[in-house]
């Protein structure tokens, strides 16, 4: 075997894929959040080539229906392009929301959270029933308008069976 | 077009039925994966497949209509039969030689330029190189040919980890090159999930289900819920295994819409291919009968 020296030639993607087998997540699926994660952090921009199909077949010895569908995948979330004869390139970034903001969604959160250590859920009991709640939150948009999967409706529904009712608010 | 079509397919030696009643249509450009327990007719249905063994019963075409096994068939399917054979005592430069003059299209130049890619000698006897190079040797002659059609019964049985995944590197590549549809069989299911966008599951000589990888598992679900309900959920579901506790109950069920609401007080779980094909070929060995009914369209 010879030392892998992939990375140095200069040709084409600023990022490489790798696979998580024990994820359970679905092959193509993992190469979608690998990309939108690279987008976020900042190792892609727009202009940047995805690895090309070939080239990720070779290297993870995947089939390349699901490099295509990756691909396909990105391209109807407006992320990437293909250009025929060319490859897949990044078109979009993924919008981050500005600073304030987020310290603006921490606030509620927070007190949501104090209210929740009161009612007496430890920390897997929180995770469990945000993943829960978020999950049915998209689940029920997707169901209601699977046109518009993008559109950033604010989140109306507040899931309020499931915070008890006491007298004060926490404050943190 | 359907890269292989069968109709009523079955094939008997002496008394006993390798493989019966088998409907199979697999569009091309997938790697379609063969699963099934030894004996389930794997091979048998591989060997009719490639024109190696005349059907008993029904009929298959491959490449959209030509019968197995007439020359328009031979001339563009490759089929590397288990363990991947290699004449021990020839270099593979002499194999290389020997495939071109045996065969009315081989490309020498993609022959002898994967092998160095491979770093395999040509000089060295075929007997003295690894079972992952053996192997290897035996896809690049196969592929050299440029076949649309490439078969490989079991070609992942005697290989390390490591010439498993370069082996199929090699079949994906070409997949992507040539737009070459592949039929595999293999036991190495855990490994499915990456390879195969085409799943077909044998049991026992009949076909349990066969489809596209992504479609089988969006069909396909697990309901954990009670287990005083399950009798009553089972009969309004397809229900391909079924298992209880004393208060819980786990049913791997066919949806026919993915779309179809969880029954209320019941969680669904995606499934994974492992599971999945597990399933099936359990049920399949419980109740022969009544899965017949459970071979999609």
């Amino acid at each position: 075997m010879t030392i892998d020296k992939r990375d140095s030639d200069g040709s084409g993607s600023p990022i490489e894929f790798r696979l998580d087998p024990g994820s359970g997540v679905p092959t193509y699926l993992q190469l979608v959040q690998q990309v939108e994660h690279a987008l976020r952090l900042g190792y892609l921009k727009p202009g940047d080539q995805l690895p090309k199909v070939r080239d990720v077949v070779a290297d993870l010895a995947i089939n390349p229906n699901t490099v295509l569908k990756a691909y396909k995948e990105l391209e109807h979330k407006g992320l990437a392009a293909g250009r025929p004869g060319q490859g897949t390139f990044v078109q979009a970034t993924l919008r981050q929301v500005a600073l304030p903001e987020l310290a603006e969604l921490r606030r509620p959160l927070l007190t949501w959270l104090v209210t929740a250590e009161k009612a007496g859920l430890d920390e897997d009991g929180i995770v469990a029933l945000f993943t829960n709640v978020l999950r049915d939150f998209y689940n029920r948009r997707e169901t209601r308008a699977p046109e518009t999967p993008r559109s950033e409706t604010p989140a109306r529904e507040t899931p309020r069976n499931e915070i008890p009712r006491s007298g004060k608010e926490g404050v943190a | 077009m359907n890269v292989i079509e069968t109709t009523g397919l079955g094939k008997a030696y002496g008394k006993s039925w390798a493989l019966r009643d088998c409907k199979l249509d697999i569009p091309e450009g997938h790697l379609a994966a063969l699963v099934g327990p030894n004996g389930a007719g794997k091979s048998t249905l591989m060997n009719m497949i490639a024109g190696l063994a005349v059907p008993t019963e029904g009929t298959v075409t491959v490449l959209g209509g030509y019968p197995a096994g007439s020359p328009r068939a031979l001339d563009s399917i490759a089929f590397v039969a288990q363990d991947a054979p290699v004449y021990q005592n020839l270099s593979v430069s002499d194999m290389i030689h020997l495939t071109r003059n045996l065969n009315r299209r081989f490309d020498s130049d993609y022959a002898t330029a994967r092998a160095n890619e491979l770093a395999i000698p040509l000089r060295r006897k075929a007997g003295k190189l690894s079972r992952g190079q053996q192997s290897q040797v035996a896809l690049t002659l196969a592929l050299a040919r440029k076949p649309r059609l490439l078969i490989l019964d079991e070609p992942l049985a005697a290989l390390d980890p490591l010439a498993r995944q370069d082996f199929m590197a090699t079949v994906m590549t070409a997949m992507a090159d040539n737009g070459v549809s592949v039929l595999l069989s293999s036991h190495a299911i855990s490994d499915l999930e990456r390879f195969a966008d085409y799943l077909v599951i044998l049991s026992h000589g009949a076909l349990a289900a066969a489809a596209e990888t992504d479609d089988l598992l969006a069909d396909h679900r697990v309901l954990t819920g009670p287990a005083d309900e399950a009798d009553r959920l089972a009969q309004t579901l397809t229900v391909v295994q079924d298992k209880r506790a004393a208060a819980q109950a786990h049913l791997l069920v066919r949806t026919a819409d993915p779309g179809d609401p969880v029954p209320p007080g019941w969680e669904a779980h995606p499934v994974t291919v492992e599971e999945l094909v597990l399933a099936y070929l359990r049920a399949h060995r419980k109740t022969p009968s009544a899965e017949r009914s459970m071979v999609p369209r």
